[in-house]
C-alpha cells in the first residue's frame, strides 16, 4: 500500500483518441476529479428529472378527480420515487461527488485515498440508482404491483447506499490521512472539514439503512411475514428519506458557503474555530437525532412531563438548527471584517444556505405538537427546502471550483441570474407546501383529498417552482457545457482564494501537486500573497 | 500565475488502510447494531398467547419446532477469539520482521474463518428450516447471512494479506494491523450476535 497513488492516468483530458478509448478512460479512471465529475454530472441529470417529477406531483394535485398524469394507484409509487430521487439521486451523490473532486486538492494530496474504492462507490451508486428507476418504471418500488420489481427496488437501494458509503469512506480517509505537511486537522479548509463531518456521519448512519434493506429484501423475497407486503415496506425506510437524516447530507452545503464567503470578502475567516464547531454541532446533533424516534414537543401533562418533552425536543430538534445558524452567521461575519461583494458562486451558496435554514427551522416547527403538522405536506416542504437548498449551494460550489475541475470560469452575470431564478424556484417549490401543511394537506398523497380552493393554488405554485428548478439546472448545465466546449482558459487563481487547490494550474493536473507544499496556517495562500487581504 | 509555496519533504507514511479499515469497521458496527436492534424490537413485539393448559404465557417468536444447534453456535463463538489471536500474532511477527510466522498466523486466521463459515452452514443444515417459513426464519437468515458476508470479507482480507506476506512484502505492517482490527471487530460483532440470536434467541 502506498500513501499516494500516482497511477491516475496521464491527463485529465483525452487526447483525441477513439471514443471507446475515451469512455474506457472515464470508466476505469481512478483520478478523483473524474470520479467526482461523474458523480456531479449524473446527479445534475437526476436533479432535472426529480424537479420534473415534483412539478407533475404539484399539477396532479390540482384536480385529483379529473385528468391525471398517473393512475390513482400509482400515487404512493410516484411520491416515493420523488423522495428517493431527491435524497439519493440528487442530494447525497452531489455532495459526495463534490467532496471527492475537491477535498484531495484542498488538503494538498496528490490523489484521493483509496481511489478504487471511490470509483467502485460511483459505479455502485449509479447502478443501484438505475435499478431503482427501472423497478419503478416496471411497477415496483413501495406500493408497486410487481413483487419481483419491489425486490429489484430493494436491491438497487442497498447497492446505491453501499456506493455512497464507499465514497464517504474514501473522502473521510483522505482528510484524516492525506493532508499536506504542516496541515493539522484544525487547519483543513472549511469545505474539507464539512466533508469530513458529513462523511463520518454518513458512515455511521447509512449502514443502519443498509441493515434494514437487508431484512426487507430477505423477508420480502421469501416470506413477506415480518415486514409486510409491498404497500408497507416504505414505513420501515421512511426515516432514510426524511429529516433529520437528510441534515447529515447538507453539512457540506454549509461548508460551501463557509469556504466561499471569506474569499468573496477577501479576508481571513473570523472566528474560524467557532465556524468549525458550528459545522461539527449540526453533524453530531443530527446524528444523535437520527438514532431517536421523532421528539414532538408535547406540553400536556405534569410539569415534569413538560420539562422532559421540552428538553428532548430542544436537544434533538434545536441543536441542529443552532449549528446551522452558527455556521451561516459566522461565515457571514467575513463581510463585517472584509470587503462586501457578490459573485455568482457566493450568491448560489448564500441563497442555498438560507433555504437550508428555512428547511431546518421548518423541521423545528413541524415537531411542535400543538402545530399539528406531523403527517401533513409541511414535511414535504421541509424536504424540498433542504434538498433544493442543497442543490443551490452545490451549484455555488461547482461554479467556484469549475476552474480546477474543467478549466473554465462561468459567465458571472448569467450564473448570477440563474442563482436568483433558482432562489425563486426553491421558494415556490417549498413555501406553498408549508402553507398547505397548515391546511392539513396530507403528506405523500395526490388523491383522496379535496385540493379545491386556495390549496389548488398552493399546489400549482409548488409545481411551478419545481419546473423553474428544472429549467435552472438545465440552463446551468448548458452554460457549463458551452464554457467547456469554448475552452475559455481559467487562470490558476481567478478568485484570489486562500486554499491549496488554487496554487496549482487550472484545470488541475491528474496528480494535482508536482511537489508537496508546507502549510503553516488554515489559509496558506494568503500567507504568500498578503497584499490581497483586506486588513481587519 | 501559479503561487509558489515552500516545498516540503516527502511526508511520513500515513496509515491510510488502517484508518479506512477503522471507518469500515465503524460502519459495520452500525450495520450489526442496527440489525440487532430490529431483531430485539421484533422479538419484544411478538404477540403473546396463553398456553393450552392456561398456565403459561408463550411469546410467538421462535417457533417451538425449531431447535437451534447450540454446539455449532458455541463453537463459532469460541473460534472467533482464536482467529483474532492469530491475527494479533501476525501483527507481532510483522513487527519483528518475522515473515514465516506472519504468514503462518495469517493462513491460520483464514482457515479459522473458513471453519466458522462451515459451522454456520452446519447450523443452517441442522436447523432444517427454510428461509420462507416465517418471520423468525427470514430475520434469522438475514442477520446470520449478513454476518456470514462479513466473515467472508475477513477471509478474503486474510488471503490477500497472506499472499502479500509470502510474496515478501515485509513493509506491510499497516495491512497486517488493519487485518487484525477487522478480525477484532468480527469477534466482537459475532459475540453480540451469538448472545442475542443464539443464546437469548
Amino acid at each position: 500500500m502506498t500513501t499516494i497513488d500516482t497511477h491516475v492516468g496521464v491527463s485529465t483530458h483525452t487526447t483525441g483518441s477513439s471514443f471507446v478509448a475515451s469512455v474506457g478512460q472515464w470508466v476505469t479512471s481512478s483520478d478523483h476529479k473524474k470520479i467526482g465529475r461523474l458523480f456531479i454530472g449524473l446527479s445534475l441529470l437526476y436533479a432535472i428529472a426529480v424537479a420534473v417529477i415534483g412539478a407533475l406531483i404539484g399539477f396532479e394535485r390540482i384536480n385529483p378527480d379529473g385528468a391525471q398524469f398517473f393512475d390513482a394507484d400509482a400515487a404512493l409509487q410516484l411520491t416515493q420515487l420523488h423522495r428517493h430521487a431527491l435524497v439519493f439521486g440528487l442530494l447525497a451523490p452531489l455532495f459526495i461527488g463534490l467532496a471527492i473532486a475537491v477535498v484531495p486538492m484542498q488538503v494538498g494530496a496528490r490523489a484521493i485515498a483509496l481511489p478504487r474504492l471511490a470509483q467502485l462507490g460511483f459505479w455502485g451508486w449509479a447502478l443501484g440508482t438505475d435499478l431503482v428507476l427501472i423497478s419503478f418504471i416496471a411497477n415496483g418500488g413501495p406500493g408497486g404491483g410487481s413483487s419481483d420489481m419491489v425486490d429489484l427496488y430493494l436491491l438497487g437501494l442497498g447497492l446505491s447506499l453501499a456506493g455512497l458509503l464507499a465514497g464517504a469512506v474514501s473522502v473521510a480517509t483522505t482528510v484524516l490521512t492525506s493532508r499536506a505537511p504542516g496541515m493539522g486537522l484544525m487547519d483543513v479548509p472549511a469545505f474539507s472539514w464539512s466533508a469530513l463531518m458529513g462523511s463520518v456521519a454518513s458512515v455511521l448512519s447509512l449502514p443502519v439503512a443498509i441493515g434494514t434493506v437487508a431484512y426487507l429484501y430477505v423477508d420480502h423475497t421469501y416470506s413477506q411475514t415480518a415486514f409486510g407486503d409491498n404497500k408497507v415496506i416504505n414505513t420501515w425506510l421512511g426515516w432514510v428519506y426524511a429529516q433529520p437524516q437528510t441534515f447529515v447530507l447538507i453539512v457540506m452545503a454549509l461548508g460551501v458557503l463557509a469556504e466561499i464567503a471569506p474569499v468573496t470578502a477577501r479576508t481571513r475567516q473570523p472566528l474560524r474555530p467557532v465556524l468549525l464547531a458550528g459545522i461539527a454541532l449540526i453533524t453530531t446533533a443530527t446524528l444523535g437525532a437520527v438514532t431517536q424516534t421523532a421528539h414532538v414537543l408535547d406540553l400536556s401533562g405534569t410539569t415534569g412531563d413538560k420539562l422532559s418533552s421540552t428538553i428532548l425536543f430542544l436537544f434533538f430538534n434545536g441543536l441542529p438548527l443552532l449549528g446551522a445558524l452558527v455556521t451561516v452567521a459566522v461565515a457571514m461575519l467575513s463581510f463585517k471584517e472584509g470587503r462586501p461583494g457578490v459573485n455568482a458562486s457566493f450568491a448560489f451558496a448564500l441563497l442555498g444556505a438560507l433555504m437550508l435554514l428555512a428547511g431546518v427551522a421548518g423541521s423545528f416547527v413541524q415537531h411542535i405538537g400543538d402545530a399539528a403538522l406531523v403527517g401533513t405536506s409541511f414535511g414535504e416542504g421541509v424536504t424540498a427546502y433542504v434538498v433544493y437548498g442543497g442543490l443551490l449551494a452545490a451549484l455555488g460550489g461547482i461554479t467556484y471550483w469549475a476552474p480546477k475541475l474543467w478549466g473554465v470560469v462561468l459567465d458571472d452575470k448569467k450564473v448570477l441570474g440563474l442563482a436568483g431564478l433558482g432562489f425563486i424556484g426553491v421558494v415556490l417549490a417549498s413555501l406553498p407546501l408549508y402553507v398547505a401543511g397548515f391546511a392539513d394537506q396530507p403528506v405523500d398523497a395526490v388523491n383522496d383529498f379535496d385540493y379545491s380552493g386556495p390549496l389548488g393554488l398552493w399546489n400549482v405554485l409548488a409545481g411551478a417552482g419545481s419546473a423553474v428548478i428544472a429549467l435552472v439546472v438545465l440552463a446551468y448545465v448548458g452554460l457549463l457545457f458551452a464554457a467547456v466546449r469554448k475552452g475559455a482558459g481559467a487562470s490558476d487563481d481567478p478568485w484570489d482564494a486562500h486554499t491549496l487547490e488554487w496554487s496549482i494550474p487550472s484545470p488541475a493536473p491528474a496528480d494535482n501537486f508536482a511537489a508537496l507544499a508546507t502549510v503553516s496556517s488554515s489559509e496558506p495562500l494568503l500567507d504568500v500573497k498578503p497584499s490581497q487581504e483586506v486588513p481587519a | 500565475m501559479t503561487l509558489a509555496l515552500p516545498s516540503a519533504p516527502a511526508p511520513a507514511p500515513r496509515r491510510q488502510l488502517v484508518v479506512a479499515t477503522a471507518l469500515v469497521v465503524s460502519a459495520a458496527v452500525m450495520l450489526i447494531a442496527g440489525m440487532l436492534g430490529m431483531w430485539m424490537r421484533f422479538r419484544a413485539g411478538a404477540p403473546v398467547r396463553t398456553s393450552a393448559d392456561g398456565l403459561e404465557q408463550i411469546k410467538d417468536w421462535l417457533p417451538a419446532s425449531i431447535k437451534i444447534p447450540e454446539v455449532a453456535a458455541n463453537t463459532m463463538a469460541a473460534t472467533f477469539p482464536f482467529a483474532a489471536l492469530m491475527a494479533q500474532w501476525a501483527v507481532y511477527a510483522s513487527k519483528n520482521r518475522d515473515g514465516q510466522h506472519r504468514s503462518l498466523a495469517l493462513i491460520i486466521t483464514g482457515v479459522l474463518g473458513v471453519a466458522i463459515v462451515n459451522a454456520q452452514l452446519a447450523v443452517y443444515a441442522q436447523m432444517g428450516v427454510g428461509i420462507s417459513d416465517g418471520a423468525y426464519q427470514s430475520m434469522f437468515y438475514a442477520i446470520t447471512g449478513t454476518m456470514l458476508l462479513l466473515v467472508s470479507g475477513g477471509i478474503v482480507f486474510s488471503a490477500v494479506a497472506f499472499f502479500r506476506s509470502v510474496g515478501g512484502r515485509n513493509d506491510d505492517s499497516h495491512v497486517i494491523t488493519a487485518h487484525a482490527l477487522y478480525w477484532y471487530f468480527l469477534t466482537a460483532a459475532f459475540t453480540a450476535v451469538w448472545f442475542f440470536v443464539y443464546v437469548q434467541k
